[in-house]
């Protein structure tokens, strides 16, 4: 058995206990900034929609504040945020490399994103509805607890699953900060040192990895519609 | 008692131009009344009903229920005070995510009432509405009427004084609007609760209303009872939508269609007589006939019955000598017929 799996990827075996590093890095990443990054783009996604005009808390200058500063950091590419945002990323978690350096940069470019795919989940829920919620003398906070966020479970849990899979997509370039991971793994022997056997594997790891969270994200979604 | 005084509603269209939705309206609507406002779209009724929970904030004016201005109340008095005014939709605005059960218990949740309560209170409630086999349904698995019944029922879920209706049977059909109207009839027979409804079908004022509004461009351009407002229209507006349910006033297109036999003949008199009093019980018609000599030829007739008594009128032929004929014309006035001659074919003094 040793001898099969050595011959068909002699790469990937040797460095087995790389490579189990790289996935545990990547887990960590993963939920660090995913899990950072759900609450903020939570708290963004629902200001923003409480906030805009015809909102139930009706703000302009957070609103306006808020949806040019999500937009600026969208259009930032991450590889430039990686390097960017390391003065910041020294600041707030003491260094600026290894998995704690990607840790920020990985939440800014993945809460944007996020923050738009909670408030286009948020619009979708009929305005009449909120108005009903009103006019039964609802709480601004519970209409955003029992209505808005009541009823767009199932296109938030969407949105939460597609921005894990782009969160994924981003740790792979968290190498660029030496904080490692998969992607990192896959550059370094896989495409530097030509060892095929190693970028294959790391595929094979990202689709089970994306197939799993997709499934999830579904199964949630599937459950919270009527 | 709800009393809208000097109510003004201006809109900042996209052009930041000021649109003014509501033009000094003032209206009051006494305890267990069912009123009816009615007025084509973009005429303001929507606007209005919705100044009474406050849903929409007059710019200027007086929203005052049972002695209480709700604008100088706080947010929270506010919410307090909307509990206690149920609103009913025309697409019903359940929440999906829920069952029956759940939309209904919907706004019990800080009631102070325990799980037991809330379960027993539902359960009276979607017995109210004849409901009560669909509690675990979702709104999904329901029909038009069954989902207004349900929002019904969420909106009586804490006993409001009050229930606003916009366009609640608009997207309903006939029978369904029927039993609906009917439901709410019966909620404000057997729990005295005053309704506010707006449409724009005058079947429905004509079903259950006892007082109308008609609105028209953002002002009240004719208000009253609604036997008064059938019987004697004074507004085009009103004219118009009375045209929609009844047949009487359609006799000026049949008039210009000239259709053989309508038309007076020489020496005959066309008229409307219309029914302007509750209490009609003369035969009048036959002791016209025998007392002034004159022959009334019936060509047109629709009466209903709108709030009790009788509605409408004919179209009536008079026939005969001329003098007679204006000594009947007028006794009839005298018995509070409406008498509006349409066309006059004697031959003049």
């Amino acid at each position: 058995m040793q001898e099969i799996l050595t011959s068909f990827m002699p790469n990937l075996i040797d460095k087995w206990y790389e490579f189990l590093q790289a996935i545990v890095d990547t887990i960590i990443m993963e939920l660090w900034a995913g899990g950072i990054g759900f609450v903020l783009g939570f708290t963004f996604g629902i200001t923003l929609t409480v906030t805009r005009e015809g909102g139930i808390c009706e703000n302009k200058p957070v609103f306006k504040i808020l949806d040019a500063v999500t937009n600026l950091f969208r259009s930032i590419p991450f590889i430039i945020l990686l390097t960017a945002l390391m003065p910041l990323s020294r600041a707030i978690m003491g260094t600026a490399i290894n998995i704690q350096g990607a840790i920020v940069p990985l939440v800014f470019g993945s809460v944007p994103f996020f923050t738009r795919q909670v408030q286009s989940a948020l619009a979708q829920v009929q305005p009449g509805l909120v108005e009903a919620a009103e006019s039964m003398g609802l709480s601004n906070f519970e209409i955003i607890t029992r209505v808005y966020l009541r009823e767009s479970a199932g296109q938030l849990a969407r949105a939460t699953t597609i921005t894990a899979i782009s969160l994924l997509g981003l740790t792979a370039m968290a190498g660029v900060v030496g904080a490692g991971g998969l992607g990192d793994f896959a550059i370094r022997y896989g495409h530097d040192r030509n060892m095929k056997d190693i970028t294959w594997a790391t595929v094979v790891i990202l689709v089970i990895a994306v197939s799993l969270l997709q499934l999830v994200g579904d199964t949630i979604a599937k459950k919270s519609t009527h | 008692m709800i009393e809208l005084r000097n109510i003004v509603k201006t809109f900042k269209d996209d052009k930041e131009k000021e649109v003014e939705a509501l033009k000094n309206v003032s209206i009051t609507i006494g305890d267990s009344e069912i009123y009816g406002i009615i007025g084509f779209s973009g005429a303001g009724k929507s606007t209005l009903v919705r100044c009474i929970n406050l849903l929409e904030k007059p710019t200027s004016g007086e929203v005052k229920i049972d002695g209480v201005d709700l604008l100088k109340l706080s947010h929270k008095e506010l919410r307090s005070e909307r509990k206690k005014i149920g609103m009913i939709f025309q697409h019903f605005n359940l929440m999906p995510s829920r069952t029956v059960f759940g939309n209904v218990s919907f706004p019990l949740k800080k009631s102070g009432l325990g799980k037991k309560e809330i379960q027993k209170k539902v359960r009276e409630l979607l017995n109210l509405v004849e409901l009560s086999d669909k509690e675990n349904a979702y709104p999904s698995e329901l029909s038009g009427g069954q989902k207004q019944r349900v929002a019904i029922a969420r909106a009586l879920a804490n006993d409001p004084k009050i229930l606003l209706s916009d366009e609640a049977t608009s997207a309903l059909d006939p029978q369904t609007t029927e039993s609906i109207l009917k439901l709410l009839k019966h909620l404000n027979e057997k729990l005295g609760i005053t309704i506010v409804l707006i449409t724009h079908e005058m079947d429905v004022i004509k079903r259950i209303c006892s007082r109308i509004a008609v609105m028209e461009n953002g002002k009240v351009v004719e208000e009253g009872d609604v036997f008064d407002i059938f019987a004697n229209p004074k507004h085009s507006l009103t004219k118009d939508f009375i045209k929609t349910t009844s047949n009487l006033y359609k006799l000026d297109e049949i008039l210009k269609d000239d259709i053989n036999g309508i038309s007076p003949a020489d020496g005959e008199v066309l008229t409307r007589l219309t029914y302007i009093q509750k209490e009609v019980s003369e035969p009048l018609i036959s002791t016209v006939t025998k007392k002034f000599d004159v022959d009334l030829n019936i060509l047109l007739a629709d009466v209903e019955i709108v709030s009790g008594s009788p509605v409408g009128g004919t179209v009536v032929k008079f026939s005969g000598e001329s003098i007679k004929i204006d000594e009947a014309i007028q006794y009839l006035r005298d018995r509070h017929v409406g008498v509006e001659v349409i066309k006059d074919a004697r031959n003049p003094y």
